[in-house]
């Protein structure tokens, strides 16, 4: 178990992972800040949709208008972009096939804090490259924000909801990943996770519009991913459940933290009585 | 002490058994029957401080099933293993520190990143104080002659230069141990001699432990004293090189340089003919036979030279190979999970 006075030497490790992970993103900076760019295509198609739709109802759905629906749609996707994993899973699970995972057994390192740290390092490339479009994005619909800046506790809990989407997204893709080690191939449930994901994170539309089903969705970890931290910038969430709600969050972020090491754990005894 | 002990060491699979056709694989759905494989049967083997142990064995014979119990990677159904005071799959980091397991066909190092890079990542990894870090990197990039190609990305280096940095990577943290599967594998000859010989050198002066499985008897020969030969998972043989020879050769081969002018008619009567190229004549003849058959041959030949030898190598380690497997029908798999 790692000991207080060991804590300089494992930081300065985790350290060289991050530093090292994040080289490795830059290595390829020119295809990476295209495919950064180009997910910023699709605002445009959302915001004639959006425009579409409201017009043949009359301009309110389920206590949202048009704007309110654009300024929903740019900060889910500013939710998603610290809560997607793109490659997570499959590269967990490829590793667990190909015997890469092996690796973590022979060497002194933890596969979950090296995956996590290298993740925190590809979400900071990302961001530098992102960061401007985003803000540029944002600056030209500043329009849509009807109610302005929320007040800054508000701002404080969307923040702190931003960095949880991050952890909550890091662990499920993760043990979605570690299923690999009973299926060699996780595809197509990570097709079926990636669909319902969509829908019930909030990413298609906002959980709202589900009506008597949102009921369901709430008890589901999934609207964290999107959904949650643009309510909470939109003001949807009473200041009285914020709290409450953040607590939920790290409760089922605990869990699937949890979930992940027990998988880990006992994937690694499946794997290593199997075969390795 | 040994500081490698193995005792009854047995690993055995549990596969599923697929039928042929696609009936077959729709019942496979429901009913599956299994079959037990046996990678690793009843191993017991003892290794000294500072020896060098070459695997050697057919395809699937167990040699790198019983280097990743060693190393910790999968358990053992059966039997127990001692490497410098650790048990293997109890997977403790002071043990992980302190051997190291490089497989020729496995990538450890960073593709996308120097070589450099990687080996910094194994100083933090491995705790590795930054001066001996230092040390054991530039005496090893010497050894190796890759100094200038640290800084180049591994995806651009040949596969005879990577397997260099794997070496490096393995090395860096001084293991008192090491496990070598299969080194040398698709390297052309010049890359495998300086392996070979970097190797050699390394272990001779650090007295470092090291097991290897090959395929090639070059690598073996050039850096092994002792030799286990594994098949079916069991171990048919611990000795030396030559030792194998005499203990599965019967026979030798009698090399006669006739005189001029006289025939080779007539020799097949002492002993198998391997081939006739006059004036020179290859005999084969069983070990005790030797002295007698000479005798009888010099009485009847004008013979202008003359030579006995024990057959090749590899001849007498086929030769093993093939009675063991026809004896009894294992199969020993030793790849990546079959499932």
């Amino acid at each position: 178990m790692m000991s207080l006075a060991s804590l300089p030497t494992q930081f300065s490790c985790w350290w060289m992972v991050f530093r090292i992970a994040l080289e490795e993103r830059l290595a390829y900076r020119g295809d990476f800040a295209l495919g950064t760019l180009m997910r910023f295509l699709p605002i445009i198609t959302q915001i004639f949709l959006w425009s579409a739709v409201f017009e043949s109802v009359n301009g309110r759905l389920a206590g949202y208008t048009l704007p309110d629906m654009i300024a929903y749609y740019l900060l889910s996707m500013l939710a998603r972009a610290f809560s997607s994993m793109p490659g997570l899973a499959s590269t967990v699970a490829k590793q667990i096939r190909d015997g890469e995972i092996k690796k973590f057994i022979i060497q002194p390192i933890d596969m979950i804090g090296f995956l996590l740290l290298g993740r925190v390092a590809h979400k900071i490339a990302y961001y530098t490259i992102a960061t401007l479009p985003f803000a540029l994005v944002f600056f030209l619909c500043r329009g849509y924000f009807s109610s302005g800046w929320p007040s800054a506790d508000v701002l404080l809990a969307f923040l702190l909801s931003l960095v949880m989407a991050f952890l909550l997204g890091f662990f499920v893709d993760l043990c979605i990943g570690l299923i690999g080690f009973w299926f060699l191939e996780v595809s197509s449930l990570l097709f079926v996770y990636m669909l319902l994901n969509f829908f019930l994170s909030g990413h298609m539309f906002p959980l709202d519009l589900l009506g008597s089903w949102q009921f369901v969705v709430n008890f589901l970890p999934f609207k964290y991913l999107a959904y949650f931290p643009a309510a909470i910038f939109l003001g949807k969430i009473e200041s009285s459940q914020l709290w409450i709600e953040l607590g939920l969050e790290a409760v089922w972020l605990l869990g699937l933290i949890c979930l992940a090491r027990f998988l880990y754990a006992r994937g690694l005894r499946r794997y290593s009585g199997y075969g390795g | 002490m040994a500081i490698i002990s193995i005792e009854n060491l047995s690993k055995s699979y549990r596969v599923y058994q697929k039928q042929e056709g696609l009936l077959a694989a729709v019942r496979g759905l429901w009913h599956r029957e299994y079959r037990d494989v046996h990678a690793v049967r009843d191993v017991s083997l003892s290794v000294e401080q500072g020896e060098f142990v070459a695997f050697l064995g057919p395809n699937g014979a167990g040699k790198t099933t019983t280097l990743k119990l060693l190393s910790g990677v999968i358990y053992p159904s059966g039997g127990s293993a001692n490497v410098l005071g650790y048990v293997p799959w109890k997977r403790e980091n002071e043990y992980r520190r302190r051997f190291a397991l490089v497989m020729g066909q496995k990538n450890q190092l960073w593709w996308d990143l120097p070589a450099q890079e990687s080996f910094r990542l194994h100083e933090q990894i491995y705790r590795i104080p930054p001066e001996i870090f230092r040390h054991n990197l530039d005496e090893l990039a010497d050894l190796l002659a890759v100094q200038k190609l640290l800084g180049r990305p591994v995806r651009e280096l040949s596969l005879g230069e990577r397997m260099k940095m794997e070496l490096i990577a393995a090395l860096l943290h001084s293991p008192e141990v090491l496990f070598l599967d299969e080194p040398t594998i698709g390297l052309d000859v010049v890359a495998q001699h300086n392996i070979q010989r970097f190797l050699k050198y390394y272990q001779e002066r650090r007295k470092i432990t090291i097991l290897l499985t090959s395929h090639y008897m070059k690598d073996i020969a050039a850096l092994c004293k002792r030799v286990v030969v594994i098949n079916d998972g069991a171990i048919q043989f611990d000795g030396s090189l030559s030792g194998i020879v005499d203990q599965f050769s019967s026979t030798q081969i009698l090399r006669l340089q006739l005189a001029e002018g006289v025939s080779a008619e007539g020799l097949d009567r002492f002993a198998s003919v391997e081939s006739v190229e006059l004036p020179k004549v290859t005999l084969r003849c069983n070990r005790q036979d030797v002295t007698r058959m000479l005798a009888s041959i010099l009485k009847q030949y004008e013979v202008a030279d003359i030579a006995v030898e024990d057959p090749p190598l590899e001849e007498v380690i086929a030769r093993l190979y093939e009675d063991h497997s026809s004896g009894g029908k294992y199969e020993a798999k030793t790849g990546e999970p079959s499932k």
